[in-house]
């Protein structure tokens, strides 16, 4: 087989990859709709106001709670040490509250 | 047509061939542009999904959260605080929250106590004519109002005095289930036992793998928080375009009252990640960086070797057009297969390895980590995005050191020696 014929063959693969994962993904989106329903409505049960997703401090575990201290949280000269704090940001309009 | 078709296959065949004689140097450059591209296209496809995610989960979250501060930081909320909020205009319905953070030394972990908000608060904290109505805003109202099906795994599970429910997160950590007890140490030093009643479903991992459930005599009798004061309230407004309003007559009213919009929640979430965020600026300066030097040791010029196999192609007739073509073929190749892998395997690492990459980096140092299946919310726009960060730059900068290149004498480019 030619070094062209190669080439395309593996492009065309690439591309039908690529749409098989665009359709995978469409699908998933509505596998998973009854999911997403079941986490929406336990946060409206229990009134639940932030994500799982950093829990190893209170200010990272509740992003939107946070002290407007956060990043001094522990001390005055106690500088942000967590490495999810990294990932995130000050709570958009904090320095409207303060 | 057929020509230019035939004679493109033939300007292809002949550039594999090349790349092929500098194997190490082509495969090294296309390994660490798969990686690269892999690395990016990881990185969008996790942070727009867990934003998308968040933004749809969080539609439930409260319109708005009330906390008192105290020097800065937050602090219990005085019960008599409900009742200034709810003589508020537009005001629909207040609620207390009872929630705070439990560490277990035992494994290292902090947990997230809350009381489930029951019909008894409910007449306890909103006695007066108020209507409750929670206001939502945007399309997916229906799915949320569906709260008729069991939400829990365990849907036989009663939270008693005495109970907890806890999530799956907890579960995993510390190999309890139903019927275990599990014992804490109160404020007063005693130790109380609780007996779990069940779990929270795994489904919901994202909003509850930390959460426990418990009863607000046990919240109380843990904690030793006096009935007069709860750690927050929520406040539902009649009129959703009236929450500025509302949120700003509650700062009026009481000055160390914090109110927390339900907007605020979601846009804190939408900045989640954020390119200019410290890890993700090192992982796109990376990037950038890495894209710096292949530009630059395309555009800085070509090898002794690359310019004398040039000047052979102009003196067995090739024109400078052919020459570029040749050349853009080379850069569309090793971009193009690096594009396509790179993607691809990202979407395998995002969608069914659980970002098993960035997994050390998200943990952080906490032990309690969700186990979470991102929703793969992946669109066209993303891709060509992608595409031209990644596959145009490269391809352009391959194309202009050879123009000026190809437009150069055969002669003095076969002359030129010593690769």
């Amino acid at each position: 087989m030619r070094n062209s014929s190669l080439f395309i063959l593996y492009i065309s693969c690439g591309v039908i990859l690529l749409s098989l994962m665009l359709v995978h993904a469409s699908f998933s989106e509505n596998a998973q709709q009854a999911n997403l329903e079941e986490k929406a409505a336990l946060v409206k049960i229990l009134k639940l106001t932030d994500l799982c997703l950093f829990t190893e401090a209170r200010y990272t575990r509740h992003l939107s709670q946070a002290d407007l201290n956060t990043a001094f949280q522990d001390h005055p000269l106690s500088l942000e040490h967590f490495p999810s704090g990294s990932f995130t940001q000050p709570l958009e309009r904090i320095s409207e509250h303060r | 047509m057929i020509n230019w078709i035939e004679k493109q296959r033939y300007i292809i065949d002949f550039t594999i061939s090349s790349l092929l004689r500098r194997k190490v140097k082509n495969f090294g450059l296309l390994a660490l542009y798969t990686l690269i591209v892999f690395m990016l296209a990881s990185t969008m496809f996790f942070t727009y999904s867990i934003k998308k995610e968040a933004a749809l989960i969080l539609k439930g979250a409260p319109e708005i959260v009330v906390q008192k501060i105290v020097a800065g930081q937050h602090d219990l909320l005085p019960v008599s605080y409900i009742d200034t909020i709810k003589k508020i205009r537009g005001v629909a319905a207040v609620e207390s929250r009872l929630w705070g953070y439990y560490y277990d030394s035992l494994v290292s972990a902090n947990y997230t106590l809350l009381t489930p908000f029951t019909d008894d608060d409910s007449t306890d904290n909103t006695q007066s004519s108020a209507k409750k109505t929670v206001v939502e805003s945007g399309s997916g109202n229906q799915q949320l109002d569906d709260t008729s099906k069991p939400l829990f795994e365990l849907g036989d599970a009663v939270l008693e005095p005495g109970t907890l429910i806890i999530g799956n997160g907890i579960a995993r950590l510390r190999n309890i289930g139903k019927g275990d007890y599990m014992p804490f140490r109160a404020f007063d030093g005693n130790v109380m036992n609780f007996n779990i009643a069940g779990t929270l479903s795994s489904q919901s991992e994202l909003v509850s793998s930390d959460l426990m459930l418990i009863t607000e005599e046990g919240f109380r009798k843990l904690f030793g928080i006096d009935k007069n004061y709860v750690t927050d309230v929520t406040v539902a407004v009649s009129n959703p375009s009236e929450v500025e309003m509302a949120a700003s007559k509650i700062r009026k009213r009481l000055s160390e009252a914090r109110p927390i919009a339900r907007d605020e929640i979601l846009r804190t979430y939408d900045s989640i990640f954020n390119w200019r965020g410290g890890m993700m600026i090192v992982i796109f300066s990376a990037a950038v960086l890495a894209f710096v030097i292949f530009a630059w040791d395309k555009a800085s010029g070509l090898s002794a070797g690359e310019k004398r196999e040039i000047g052979i192609l102009k003196a067995v007739g090739w024109e400078t057009s052919d020459v570029i073509q040749m050349k853009f073929w080379e850069g569309a190749k090793v971009s193009l297969t690096a594009f396509f892998t790179g993607v691809i395997l990202a979407y395998v690492h995002v969608f069914f390895t659980g970002s098993i990459v960035f997994e050390p980096a998200l943990k952080g140092w906490s032990n309690l980590y969700p186990n979470f299946k991102l929703t793969p919310f992946v669109n066209l726009e993303q891709l060509t995005t992608l595409f031209f960060l990644t596959v145009v730059p490269y391809t352009v900068a391959t194309i202009i050191p050879i123009w000026r290149a190809a437009t150069i004498d055969p002669d003095s480019a076969m002359r030129f020696t010593g690769e």
